[in-house]
């Protein structure tokens, strides 16, 4: 098991880069999702440690050992591909067998070894099936075992829960967490799916366009977005964003939209007048008969434990999600209120979050 | 109207369409072996009962052809024949009722077996150089690609009459008449095309993420390539090879003017046995017969492999 040290990781392709000078660190043991659209360079960035594809700039250290330019075979990882790439010739135990055929292991350890993994994924019973007839589930599980087998420095994953159905897909995802949590290998996960990244990871790298937008914990990601792409991102419905023209002053913790007045987290910096957004999350609406912030319910969507409601207002169409016990009519005037302790302000400009005493982090990237 | 209600299927055939598709097949099938069971009949029927009109449909089979075939024969007086010990072999007999007498062996199976060598020598290395050069193109950027691709398959753009000349004089210069070296190099220069470009389409269908899978499993990009991208191919492979070997052991034109000797193969050779002693048409169509038996086998036995479809259902698309 090992750390895994990213520094200014650059990747053209002709004259398209896929990744702009992105560092992070991998802990030893720890879990890091690469979430972002398609084309974002977050396969390009899996690929490039996996060195299946060399970097046009930058460094990668496994286990302090700058890896940049090494062979795939000579790294010692284990890739999950989203398409699982069993070797469709070869059954069960000779797919899972074959990264230990290729140390030059004594048959009888490879054996030993394959069933011991086997057991570990409760895969036992399909060890000598052929792995064209096995179901996606078990297919996926194959994949994994042919990946732990070796007992690799770290396992990169490549979307693998991407081709099943979304029933089974929340059983994998829970099962892909406990081994993660009995092995503990490093491991790097790439996903579209801000699900599969918040039920799974430890740390999260949003990326887009080449650039990793944050780097955090998934409560620090959904609680504190760094920019305007990461709140819009993450959540279903997004972060609701109120645009407004104003400047802020330092240590100020009110901001005034069409008048009202909004309290806010405490603002750590000033900022020139400008078009600026406050963004809230569904969750931290209320409705409040009393409040002086109006606006018009525009529709709502039941969801069974709760309802998501849009609402009109001043400064753009918002999503609140609250109790499914109150009936809304299209049209009806409502008085919203904020959790202020959760709000945060974004420079529309730069789409970087405003730092404030909830979040001092937007001023990096 | 029972029958209109019960479930069926809007996709699967209805027996009617089947049993018509059965009946056009089967007539079909009929009619391409035509000449293939004339050729056969021929070569059991007396050489007499051959040539008769109109043809004869019964009539009492006789080894006389595959004899004519594998033997010279000179002719010799009914008193001389007589003399002889009795006949050890059917030849000796057939022949001898035609008042002659086996003088040795034909050059038919030499001919035959410098067929074997130069088709299956020539398909072995075409497949194999295509296979290897197709690999390239399908995973390498290699410069000028396209261009390059357009010139291997430029080189069968011109009927082999009109290159036949300067590589007549090429291999006199050479010393590569009428040698069985110089025809596997000439039908593998010829073939190795078609092999890259048909396998380059094979080797396009096999998932890159086999090969990466494979280098990350600990593997050279080179043991990746025998392991894991080779087995997959076998399907492409296989089709690849029928198609060549067809070309090579059905090739007329070059071994008709590079082979006369040595090296020449069957194609040129079963021509000229009407020369000898008449024009013994059942010998030809024995020739004919045992000349389409390796192609046959070939391509039964290779069937399989191209039903296979090996890679099936392994990789989600």
């Amino acid at each position: 098991m090992a750390e895994i040290r990213i520094e200014n990781l650059r990747k053209e392709f002709a004259d398209f880069v896929a990744v702009k000078e992105s560092s992070f660190v991998v802990n030893d043991g720890e879990f890091l999702a690469l979430l972002g659209p398609s084309g974002c360079g977050k396969t390009t960035t899996l690929r490039m440690i996996a060195g299946l594809e060399l970097p046009t700039s930058g460094k990668i250290y496994l286990d302090g050992e700058d890896v940049t330019f090494n062979r795939a075979s000579a790294r010692d990882i284990a890739f999950v591909f989203q398409l699982f790439a069993l070797y469709p010739h070869m059954n069960v135990r000779k797919n899972i067998g074959f990264p230990l055929l290729s140390q030059g292991m004594p048959r009888a350890e490879i054996r030993e070894r394959v069933e011991e993994t086997a057991r570990l994924l409760q895969i036992s019973h399909i060890l000598d099936r052929s792995v064209s007839g096995l179901a996606g589930g078990d297919r996926q599980r194959v994949a994994l075992g042919r990946a732990i087998v070796r007992r690799p420095k770290c396992f990169l994953m490549d979307e693998p829960l991407g081709t099943l159905d979304a029933e089974f897909r929340e059983v994998m995802v829970h099962e892909l967490r406990e081994l993660h949590n009995r092995v503990h290998a490093t491991t790097v996960y790439v996903t579209h799916d801000q699900h599969e990244a918040m039920a799974m990871a430890d740390k999260i790298a949003v990326m887009n366009h080449g650039v990793i937008e944050q780097f955090g914990t998934p409560q620090e990601i959904y609680r504190k977005p760094a920019s305007m792409y990461v709140a819009d991102f993450i959540g279903s419905p997004p972060m609701n964003f109120l645009r407004f023209t104003s400047g802020l002053k330092r240590g100020a913790s009110a901001i005034s939209l069409n008048g009202v007045d909004v309290i806010v987290p405490e603002i750590h910096q000033d900022v020139a007048v400008g078009e600026l957004a406050l963004g809230v999350r569904p969750e931290h609406i209320r409705f409040s008969d009393a409040s002086p912030l109006r606006g018009a319910v525009y529709g709502s969507e039941y969801l069974g434990t709760n309802q998501v409601v849009a609402i009109e207002t001043g400064n753009g169409l918002i999503k609140a999600r609250v109790p499914a016990n109150r009936n809304f009519q299209i049209g009806e005037t409502v008085g919203l209120e904020f959790t202020p302790a959760n709000l945060t302000l974004f420079d529309c400009k730069s789409g970087r979050a405003v730092a404030s005493s909830l979040y001092s982090g937007g001023q990096h990237g | 109207m029972s029958s209109a209600n019960t479930a069926h299927s809007v996709v699967a055939p209805s027996d009617t369409s089947k049993r018509v598709a059965g009946t056009i097949v089967i007539v079909y099938a009929l009619i391409t072996l035509i000449p293939l069971v004339w050729i056969f009949l021929t070569s059991i029927k007396s050489p007499p009962d051959s040539i008769s009109y109109p043809p004869k449909i019964v009539f009492t089979p006789t080894l006389e052809g595959y004899c004519n075939l594998f033997t010279t024969r000179t002719r010799q007086t009914p008193d001389y024949i007589a003399a002889l010990p009795e006949p050890t072999s059917t030849c000796d007999e057939v022949t001898r009722k035609r008042n002659m007498v086996i003088a040795g062996p034909s050059n038919f199976l030499p001919r035959f077996v410098n067929s074997l060598v130069i088709a299956f020598g020539s398909t072995f290395l075409a497949v194999f150089l295509g296979t290897l050069a197709a690999y390239g193109f399908s995973r390498f950027k290699v410069p000028l690609a396209d261009d390059l691709l357009f010139f291997i398959l430029s080189t069968r753009m011109m009927p082999p009459i009109a290159v036949a000349i300067p590589i007549y004089l090429m291999y006199r210069e050479l010393g590569l008449s009428d040698t069985a070296l110089g025809m596997i190099l000439l039908y593998t220069a010829v073939n190795v095309s078609l092999a890259v470009w048909l396998l380059k389409g094979f080797i396009d269908e096999i998932p890159r993420e086999y090969e990466e899978a494979a280098m990350i499993d600990g593997y050279t990009r080179l043991q990746a390539f025998r392991k894991v991208v080779l087995p997959q191919a076998t399907t492409g492979i296989a089709a690849t090879a029928i198609f060549c070997l067809i070309f090579a052991w059905n090739e007329y034109a070059f071994a008709a003017l590079l082979t006369s000797g040595q090296a020449q193969t069957a194609p040129p050779f079963i021509p000229t046995i009407i020369g000898e002693g008449g024009q013994d048409w059942p010998a030809v169509a024995a020739g004919t017969t045992i000349f389409l038996v390796p192609i046959l086998v070939f391509t039964i036995l290779l069937r399989k492999q191209l039903l296979r479809g090996i890679t099936f259902g392994a990789v989600r698309k």
